[in-house]
């Protein structure tokens, strides 16, 4: 299913103090009478600074409170957040010595996926990810983040340059979902996103992937399949947008907050569904109140990986990163009349996995012939 | 005035105008194969509840609704069956169950499907028809996506035959993933294809869409469908790709 994409405003921001989200909404209180208070100390010089103590703390409480227990549809504000780190920003602090590579060679360049070779820890990488923009002039050009088939083809160019000089890639994914338009269709999304996703599973160099922010959908998995998926704490990632989902199966859009539940979008819901790795945590309040902290996190999180993933031998590599695939999914194996309780994780309902044997004899060469 | 046996002998083919309508996997599968020639594999496989789903009517429901309606366990047949006397694997989506969305099991079929056409070294066939992935099982769906494709790959190495026969309507995650990939895609006269729903695309650009977007023979204009092939012609093309192939 494809996402739908909307131009949001920043949700319910309160006047003179920052992006605050609807939910927040108890800390704006807080700000704002640590605000009343500093003024009064400044006017009539009395001493507050107690006071002023007690509200930072109870306003660090209360954060801790609102985002500890993040519901769903809050999670995917925050992940939607209008100050929240873009992909270029992480390029930015996470990364060095950035190299821009552009166009497809075959139509043009999508500048809703930036692709290049970078340096992060000790590792050459070659870096692809969605670019939401961060002002209106960067988000009209680059679609949102929605990519067109060239998005793609440009990622997938750039894998096969990594591939050929044993370079590791790290994709980063925010996207609504990739473009839903004429153009995208005439020159083939459906056809791209597959090729992606096939020779992904077999790309000769380790893939380390990270949902920073939105997951949306086939524009999100496009770029998603590797030997590490991993995301930040408050990013979310989905089939159908909770707006699409709602409008379909509730046919209102009103009913968000019901699908963003049943959709299990957040990193929590995932990682017990054996769909994500690891979650990378997020500083208090999320990544926007403190960038520097999340790609300080983030950074660490795919120097590990890469530390780990390039000691492996790459028929090794590829073999696990393909049984990690194999692996997805549950689903009940035997005559209906003999099962009772479904299994809760997925591995435990899994019957034979291909061996590792066979696996190996299949993607042991690399003279195969490729399109 | 059409008689029901008439376009059942026609192939579901109306005979006036040439409409290829929608039919259901068995029906399919008997057009397809050699009289008596299919055995099924995997018929066992169950569709779990991995989110514990619920919108208007939880999704546990909604199968049980569809399995009675339909009489399938789920949204595929998968088997082994011959083709004008040439083995082949063969796949075939089922557009009346849930709209032959991809769950678990769906991917999973496609996946042993994909598995036993490299052990056996048999052309693999899989007829699509599909909304997309499955909402109801979440990310669990989106990954199947992921599963087919990565199973293709294997396939691809090992160089076996893989054709496509993407019927109406072949959309979205499905499309964009096994329905995608064939080494051949033939597709039915007028078949919708396509990534995104025409809907989304309309609201997006604000504009109503081309006559005949996102039909087979948009996509063949495009560059993404081989050949198109009605439906009694079927078996002589996939039975002559084969044979070209030297499987």
């Amino acid at each position: 299913m494809s996402s739908e994409p909307t131009v949001r405003s920043g949700g319910g921001a309160a006047a003179g103090l920052g992006s605050l989200l609807e939910f927040e909404k108890p800390l704006s209180r807080i700000q704002h009478d640590i605000a009343e208070m500093e003024r009064e100390q400044r006017e009539t010089g009395r001493d507050l600074s107690v006071d002023v103590r007690q509200q930072r703390a109870r306003f660090k409480s209360t954060m801790k409170r609102l985002y500890g227990g993040l519901t769903p549809w809050e999670t995917v504000l925050v992940a939607r957040h209008p100050k929240r780190p873009l992909m270029p920003d992480y390029l930015r602090m996470a990364f060095r010595d950035f190299c821009e590579l552009h166009g497809d060679r075959a139509f043009g360049d999508d500048s809703a996926i930036i692709t290049g070779f970078a340096r992060i820890g000790g590792h050459r990488v070659m870096v692809i990810g969605h670019n939401k923009g961060k002002d209106v002039k960067e988000r009209i050009q680059c679609n949102f983040g929605c990519a067109h088939p060239e998005g793609y083809r440009k990622a997938l160019r750039q894998m096969r340059t990594a591939e050929k000089y044993g370079v590791p890639v790290v994709c980063m994914i925010d996207t609504q979902g990739a473009y839903p338009g004429i153009g995208s269709e005439e020159r083939g999304i459906a056809y791209i996103i597959a090729k992606n996703l096939m020779e992904m599973s077999r790309l000769r160099t380790p893939i380390v992937c990270v949902v920073i922010g939105e997951g949306g959908s086939g524009g999100a998995l496009g770029i998603g399949v590797g030997d590490r998926v991993a995301m930040l704490q408050h990013s979310f990632y989905s089939v159908i947008s909770p707006e699409g989902c709602a409008a379909i199966l509730w046919k209102t859009a009103e009913q968000r907050k019901h699908a963003a539940e049943a959709l299990r979008l957040t990193s929590n819901e995932l990682l017990k569904l054996d769909i994500i790795d690891e979650i990378i945590p997020e500083p208090l309040g999320g990544a926007h109140r403190e960038p520097e902290a999340a790609a300080a996190n983030l950074e660490k999180f795919i120097v590990g990986a890469l530390n780990d993933l390039k000691r492996r031998k790459t028929d090794s590599l590829v073999r696990r990163r393909q049984e990690r695939i194999r692996n997805l999914g549950s689903f009940y194996d035997e005559p209906s009349a003999t099962v009772t309780k479904p299994a809760t994780r997925v591995a435990s309902t899994r019957r034979k996995v291909p061996r590792a044997s066979r696996l190996k004899t299949r993607l042991g060469k690399s003279d195969r012939v490729r399109s | 005035m059409l008689y029901e046996k008439e376009v059942a002998e026609a192939l579901f083919v109306c005979p006036e105008c040439s409409h290829h309508r929608r039919i259901d996997a068995r029906t399919r599968i008997e057009q397809l194969v050699d009289p008596g020639s299919f055995e099924e594999l995997y018929a066992d496989l169950r569709p779990q509840d991995p989110l514990k789903f619920k919108d208007r009517i939880p999704y546990k429901d909604r199968i049980k609704r569809e399995q009675s309606k339909t009489g399938e366990l789920e949204a595929i047949v998968v088997g082994r069956g011959f083709v004008r006397g040439r083995a082949v694997m063969l796949g075939v989506m089922n557009p009346s169950f849930i709209m032959a969305s991809m769950g678990a099991v769906v991917g999973e079929k496609v996946t042993r499907a994909i598995e036993r056409a490299i052990e056996e070294n048999l052309p693999l066939v899989v007829v699509t028809a599909s909304g997309g992935a499955r909402m109801q099982e979440g990310m669990v769906s989106l990954v199947q996506m992921a599963k087919t494709s990565a199973a293709l790959a294997r396939l691809d190495d090992a160089g076996g035959l893989y054709i496509v026969v993407a019927t109406d309507p072949t959309t979205a995650g499905v499309a964009a993933s096994f329905a995608g990939l064939g080494d051949f895609i033939i597709a039915e006269p007028k078949a919708m294809i396509g990534f995104a729903g025409p809907r989304v695309i309309a609201n997006t650009i604000n504009a109503e869409l081309p006559d005949g977007f996102q039909t087979a023979e948009f996509m063949m204009e495009h560059g993404f469908v081989d050949l198109i092939v009605s439906r009694s012609n079927l078996r002589r093309e996939i039975a002559r790709l084969i044979d070209f192939c030297g499987k």
